[in-house]
């Protein structure tokens, strides 16, 4: 029993001392607890494939009211700005590879005489795809408010409607926003990059000055040291994680549906298996140097290949075997299906348990790996 | 008479005493360098990897969705638009003939959406107005948009071939013909490659000088290097040559990754690359330099690198994300960010060509973002130094 006392008030001497050396330094302080709030915000802002501005050309070589209509259409949507209406055809090719404008509609003469005599016509749409996603969002929008012009048309003109007509419905999202998806997967992102270096800087450095060897001559046990090093990096990755959280929910109002016990027993479990990332790392690398590239080298296959931008399910197969060693793929589809579908524990069985067999692999192979460098 | 020479030689001579001190320095930098493998790693091993990676892995192209095909009455006309989403290579379509198991496979995300082909809907049909029905799971949005489009195209050319023989009403006032230039195979890794290249050299950039000043700090070696006749200038060109050199034997990998495994097109000069690639590596190099010299402590300086340099360069840069929708505030920060000016410049030369429009004005960006730095560095260095 007093035993156990003895090691916790061990654990608890050493966080304490992880704890003052990370936040004593105002510039390491800051370094930890701003960052990952100004980058919700900002992030926030920044990482959607919604377009809320597609500036585009019209080439319009029917003058018509049934092209200026459309065209209207366009204007009036509140996505699309005309940024130059086009005398030739030659005009394209220049102002889409200077990319002033993304699109370019091109409407050819006898456009509406075409309409008018029922044979239907022909709007022709240029898309600059060197960034093919915002291209293809943008075509997208483009043909509703072409549908839009169509059903108005037909109604107009006695046409009828087309024979089957999709009522689709988004689930859980319903105005399809990409910030809804991004931001709760970010709680698990931003909280990774930090935890993982820290921990794996702050074994190096012990290492580089020479501290470690004064910590090993003390009565502390390898676990414990590795217990020392480890809360502190919990204690920063859950304020940071409860930071973005607090954006999520009060800035961009993302409405929280799930449970907070939910949630954080994933975090937690997330969390412990980054740390034990971290020190596996620290434990193999010499310098500091080496810790942060072994770092990086983990971190950003983790980050890029999480589903946190790209879907898992459109990668090959063999990338996606890597993403089973990922506990940030985890993360993400905990917190966003916590936070939006409001998910409970049953279902996220199939996300706690790689992530805790994770956190137990990785904190044992790192203790072993102490365990034998020491001796 | 003998008169002391005046200036002529002496500055031939200081300059020679110069280049003797570079080369002094850049040598123990090389060695440096050659005796930690940590660095060769960061500047061949890294970007081979995460090019490889990456270009593999990322991808924005949907296909193969799992959706739930609910066919509540196998009429004729709804097997036969069923079987359209059997043969479409962007479905991977489970058939089921009621809506609740359906709904607990999305639940389960074991499907993206459920695609209702309703009891009613041959009669209707027949009339002229039928329904199919589609929920789609909304968490990825860009996803659920693009799932959309497609259910919208198999119900589209099925009911074309219906027109076409008659059985159902001719087609749409207005049609819409796209053209997607500079990508027409529609494949996202056209465009994520050359972004890729970007973020690789942003972050090798950033790590291969991050920690060489707050070393010299934390060891006690930089007092030791100022008592010698070194100037700084010559201290931080010194540090900046051999990275630069490793830093391009990086972006090369790169480039021929790209064009060799991805096979992206590299239809602009492979000089107007290699210029604005050399500036960005400088630009990137200094970044580092600065971060390091500035926070003395190797733990602070690789935290702040990362925060600098990695998610601004993936988030911020226009790599996936749209910049002209970001709203004002967070567009001025990214002109503030060189990743920026050099994907635009990379998404042009490898896909567009030389577009002059397009390389002037961002090249001149990236060199005055390069004069900034440099200035600010020695400035830097000069204070620390007094």
């Amino acid at each position: 029993m007093s035993r156990i006392a003895t090691t916790l008030r061990r654990i608890l001497a050493l966080t304490r001392k992880e704890l003052l050396a990370v936040l004593k330094d105002p510039r390491s302080r800051m370094s930890l607890l701003i960052p990952p709030i100004v980058q919700a915000l900002i992030f926030g802002y920044a990482a959607t494939y919604d377009l809320n501005h597609v500036a585009y050309a019209a080439l319009d070589r029917d003058h018509t009211a049934a092209s200026r209509q459309l065209l209207a259409g366009l204007d009036g949507s509140g996505i699309f700005e005309r940024v130059a209406d086009l005398e030739r055809a030659s005009d394209v090719q220049s102002i889409i590879n200077s990319r002033r404008a993304i699109l370019v509609v091109q409407i050819d003469p006898l456009f509406e005489r075409h309409l008018l005599a029922g044979q239907g016509a022909q709007v022709q749409l240029i898309a600059d795809g060197r960034n093919s996603t915002t291209a293809g969002t943008a075509m997208s929008y483009f043909s509703s408010i072409v549908d839009r012009f169509n059903s108005r048309w037909g109604a107009d003109h006695g046409i009828a409607p087309p024979a089957v007509e999709l009522l689709a419905r988004a689930w859980y999202n319903p105005n399809l926003e990409t910030r809804w998806f991004m931001i709760p997967g970010m709680i698990g992102t931003l909280t990774l990059l930090q935890t993982l270096m820290l921990t794996a800087m702050s074994v190096a450095r012990e290492r580089e000055q020479g501290t470690f060897d004064q910590l090993l001559v003390t009565p502390f046990r390898p676990y414990e040291i590795m217990a020392g090093k480890a809360a502190p990096s919990m204690v920063v990755g859950t304020i940071q994680a409860c930071g973005v959280l607090v954006v999520a929910q009060l800035w961009f109002k993302i409405p929280f549906v799930g449970s907070y016990v939910t949630l954080f027993t994933g975090l937690l479990l997330f969390l412990l298996a980054a740390i034990g990332i971290g020190l596996l790392l620290s434990s193999v690398a010499a310098t500091m140097q080496q810790a942060m590239l072994y770092s990086m080298l983990i971190m950003m296959p983790f980050s890029l290949l999480s589903g946190l931008t790209t879907p898992i399910s459109s990668m090959p197969a063999a990338v996606r075997y890597l993403t089973i060693i990922n506990p940030l793929s985890y993360a993400i589809d905990i917190t966003r299906r916590v936070y939006l579908e409001g998910t409970g524990l049953g279902l996220l069985t199939a996300d706690l348990w790689p992530l805790a067999l994770l956190a137990v692999i990785t904190l044992s192979a790192a203790s072993w790996i102490f365990n034998h460098r020491i001796q | 008479m003998s008169i002391p020479k005046p200036a002529g030689p002496a500055p031939s001579n200081a300059w020679a005493l110069k280049a003797r001190r570079l080369r002094a320095l850049v040598m123990k930098e090389m060695r440096q360098i050659l005796r930690d493998p940590s660095s060769i790693a960061i500047g061949v091993v890294l970007p081979l990897m995460l090019i490889l990676l990456f270009g593999y892995g990322l991808s924005l192209d949907v296909k193969n969705v799992p959706i739930a095909l609910v066919v509540e009455n196998p009429t004729p006309e709804a097997l036969e638009l069923a079987g359209g989403f059997e043969l479409s290579p962007y479905f991977r379509p489970v058939i089921l003939r009621s809506t609740a198991p359906a709904q607990q496979l999305l639940l389960e995300h074991r499907v993206d959406g459920i695609v209702t082909i309703p009891q009613d809907f041959s009669r209707r049909f027949t009339l002229g107005n039928a329904q199919v029905q589609l929920i789609v799971h909304g968490g990825d949005a860009n996803r659920a948009r693009i799932t959309q489009g497609y259910v919208q195209g198999v119900i589209g050319l099925w009911s074309a071939r219906a027109a076409a023989e008659g059985r159902a009403s001719p087609m749409q006032p207005v049609g819409v013909e796209a053209r997607l230039w500079f990508n027409e195979a529609n494949d996202s890794s056209y465009f994520l490659v050359p972004g890729l290249v970007v973020l690789v050299m942003t972050l090798i950039g950033g790590l291969l000088t991050a920690m060489v000043m707050a070393r010299e700090w934390e060891r006690g070696t930089f007092e030791a290097l100022l008592v010698t006749p070194v100037r700084s200038e010559e201290i931080l060109l010194g540090k900046t040559l051999p990275n630069f050199a490793l830093a391009l034997v990086g972006f090369a990998l790169c480039v021929v990754s790209a064009k060799f495994l991805f096979h992206v097109p590299l239809r602009g000069s492979i000089w107007v690359l290699l210029g604005a690639s050399m500036l960005y590596v400088l630009i990137a190099l200094g970044i580092g330099l600065s971060i390091s010299s500035w926070v003395k402590s190797q733990l602070v300086a690789s935290q702040l690198t990362m925060l600098a340099t990695f998610l601004p360069a993936f988030m911020l840069s226009g790599f996936l994300f749209d910049l002209r929708s970001m709203p004002t505030v967070v567009r001025w920060i990214t002109y503030a960010l060189p990743a920026r000016y050099y994907v635009a410049l990379l998404q042009s030369v490898f896909l567009a060509g030389d577009v002059w429009s397009v390389i002037v004005p961002n090249t001149l960006a990236l060199v005055a973002m390069t004069a900034a730095l440099t200035l600010g560095s020695r400035a830097a260095m000069r204070k620390q130094l007094a």
